[in-house]
């Protein structure tokens, strides 16, 4: 196979399997985590304004006071490359084409500059924290070989796109390929690691707000 | 596998709901939540981070709950949870775990922690992995009537002194009082001038109220201990002396656990709704000092800080009241760092301060309250839970700080003209 046949595969067979396992991935994670259900509460509710699960969806994007101070790389590299990689992914022009060829859909991308630029400082931010994450004494003891890869799985497809775009390392149509094959390696492993965080941190809000809520306690 | 880590792998089934699963779901290891917890913070050790107080349990979740973990259940490749992990992690669940709720309000993906904590409990006393002295004070609770063996003839007493001192009445057993006041062992033992300020605070405010003969005391030790069964023992004997004496109202004593027993978890154990309302002696307070029903003569001239109970802010959503309760009796109320919503644990709720082994984990603990302190320097602490007062003064003492701590309750009463004068 060249480095042709690759990009083809990649583009062709290689993404339809692996938007087909994070479909069906997310879906039965989804279904396995929420049909678990929980009890009613019997205990008679006390009504506060803004103590509800979405506020709490909301709220806790903001740091509770003091807790800045007390992890500064968690919230800032946090912050710098969960927006960066939202700017990377949705801003960047062909990826908009992407997902126009797909389905349509089609938005106005960052100049092609620009997204550059964020993606240097998203890669930056994510060898920030991984070094936080060695550094930590709890981070480190919390730390699993999940925690790693899940770091490598979420910086490939950012490295590999940039060096793609800077016609760096590699030949273009090379780098193209490893970049599309990273990213399908990130759609597969999704729903069944902590990166599934992407979809269950709104249901874990939501029921940490609706509980406190109950009691008039907006968290 | 042993009968009883067979039976608490059951229980700890059965709690698993969607809630958790979501949450274990959402963990990235972030850490945060050691920032939050005082056992981590005053000790250094990662060990006391709040989301591996869960491992075991999430390990569970994961082999019974997952497709992929039963995979690697059937081949395996997972580890079970054993005997010997789940005793080891008592020390975890219990000794630094006093159910504060810190970590679940610092959590960023939205974890409730300490919901989770509460629902290991279960595993954990079912596995017969609860620490001694909260069995002891569950089952004094359900075999004699109160956790530190407390029986009706001492309530008896307290009451008869009480009616000396003050030469108010203190009602038992009366039917359609507005009012049904529940206490603590602590208070009858520890600070008989809970009940005495109750009835001077009645008797100003014009309320019928009474005490009950069959549930006079509040704290609930099943609930500390996971116990749901016996949890439910006392909570029913609240609720059948409630109704017995069809009172509108129970109020739960200054003990900030006892208020999330009935108040939270109450109907959720008896399985249905209560007829009656359940509400803390701060909260019938503010609502007695709203209504112009609170009468007080003086205020206090030395520098008072408010503790706020854990149950009672954090977890109770009782916040307000307690301040402009002190601001109406003292003229020189200052705030701690981090008070109210966010204010640290004494170190002792939850049960931690009846386990004898955690006292020296739990004192390491205090530092957290006491540089709280050393940074308002207050003359007198003022509390609303008889157990925060106590662990309170332990601690104090402990760190040779002369801070007397008194109840917000006795102290509203002391400025409460004596009637007729």
């Amino acid at each position: 196979m060249n480095e042709l046949q690759l990009l083809t595969w990649a583009r062709g067979t290689g993404l339809d399997l692996a938007v087909a396992i994070f479909v069906l991935g997310v879906i039965w994670r989804l279904i396995e985590i929420y049909s678990l259900g929980r009890k009613k509460d019997l205990s008679a509710p006390r009504q506060v304004q803004g103590a509800s699960g979405w506020h709490t969806v909301f709220r806790r994007s903001v740091p509770p006071p003091g807790m800045v101070k007390k992890s500064p790389v968690s919230y800032l590299g946090g912050y710098t490359f969960h927006i960066g990689l939202a700017v990377v992914v949705f801003g960047f022009a062909p990826h908009i084409k992407l997902v126009e060829g797909i389905s349509g859909l089609s938005w106005p991308g960052l100049p092609s500059q620009f997204v550059d630029f964020v993606a240097v400082v998203t890669m930056a931010a994510m060898i920030v924290v991984l070094v936080d994450r060695l550094n930590k004494p709890v981070k480190r003891y919390l730390s699993t070989f999940e925690d790693y890869a899940t770091w490598a799985l979420t910086f490939l497809p950012v490295l590999t796109g940039w060096l793609a775009v800077q016609h760096m390392v590699l030949p273009y149509t090379t780098m193209l390929a490893l970049h599309i094959l990273s990213v399908e390696l990130l759609l597969v492993f999704l729903p069944f690691t902590k990166l599934f965080h992407a979809f269950t941190v709104f249901g874990s809000r939501w029921f940490n707000g609706t509980v406190n809520g109950h009691k008039g306690v907006a968290v | 596998m042993s009968a009883s880590l067979d039976k608490g792998v059951r229980v700890l089934k059965e709690v698993i709901d969607a809630p958790i699963a979501s949450y274990f779901n959402s963990c990235v290891h972030c850490g945060l939540c050691a920032e939050a917890c005082l056992f981590y913070t005053e000790t250094g050790d990662p060990k006391y981070t709040p989301i591996h107080k869960l491992e075991p349990l999430r390990r569970l979740y994961e082999q019974e709950y997952t497709l992929l973990g039963r995979a690697k259940k059937a081949l395996g490749l997972s580890k079970p949870v054993t005997d010997a992990e789940l005793a080891e992690w008592q020390e975890l669940v219990y000794n630094s775990c006093t159910l504060c709720g810190r970590c679940s309000v610092v959590c960023p993906v939205g974890n409730d922690i300490v919901y989770m904590v509460r629902k290991f409990r279960e595993g954990m006393s079912a596995s017969g992995n609860a620490p001694e002295g909260i069995k002891g004070a569950a089952n004094r609770t359900v075999t004699l009537g109160s956790p530190m063996g407390v029986k009706l003839p001492a309530v008896k007493a307290q009451m008869r002194h009480v009616e000396d001192d003050t030469g108010i009445p203190i009602p038992l057993d009366v039917e359609g009082a507005e009012y049904m006041v529940m206490l603590s062992s602590m208070e009858i033992i520890n600070f008989p001038e809970y009940l005495g300020a109750i009835a001077k605070i009645m008797q100003q405010a014009g309320k019928t109220w009474t005490l009950c003969s069959t549930a006079f005391e509040a704290t609930n030790a099943g609930m500390q201990i996971g116990n749901s069964d016996l949890a439910r023992v006392i909570v029913s004997r609240i609720v059948d002396g409630a109704e017995r004496l069809k009172v509108k109202t129970v109020i739960s004593p200054e003990c900030g656990h006892a208020y999330t027993a009935l108040r939270w978890e109450g109907a959720n154990l008896v399985g249905r709704p209560f007829t009656f309302e359940v509400k803390h002696i701060i909260e019938v307070l503010g609502e007695f000092q709203a209504a112009g029903l609170l009468k007080t003569e003086g205020k206090e001239t030395d520098r008072l800080t408010f503790h706020d109970p854990c149950q009672l802010a954090r977890r109770g959503g009782v916040i307000q009241q307690q301040r402009s309760l002190m601001n109406q009796v003292a003229a020189n109320f200052v705030e701690m760092p981090d008070a109210g919503f966010m204010n640290w644990c004494c170190g002792g709720g939850g049960g931690a301060s009846a386990i004898e082994e955690g006292e020296e984990l739990r004192l390491e603990a205090f530092k957290k309250k006491k540089s709280q302190l050393d940074a308002v320097k207050p003359d007198r602490l003022v509390t609303a839970c008889a157990n925060c007062r106590i662990v309170l003064e332990e601690g104090l003492e402990h760190y040779q700080m002369d801070i007397p701590v008194i109840g917000l309750t006795e102290m509203i009463a002391e400025h409460i003209p004596e009637q007729g004068a």
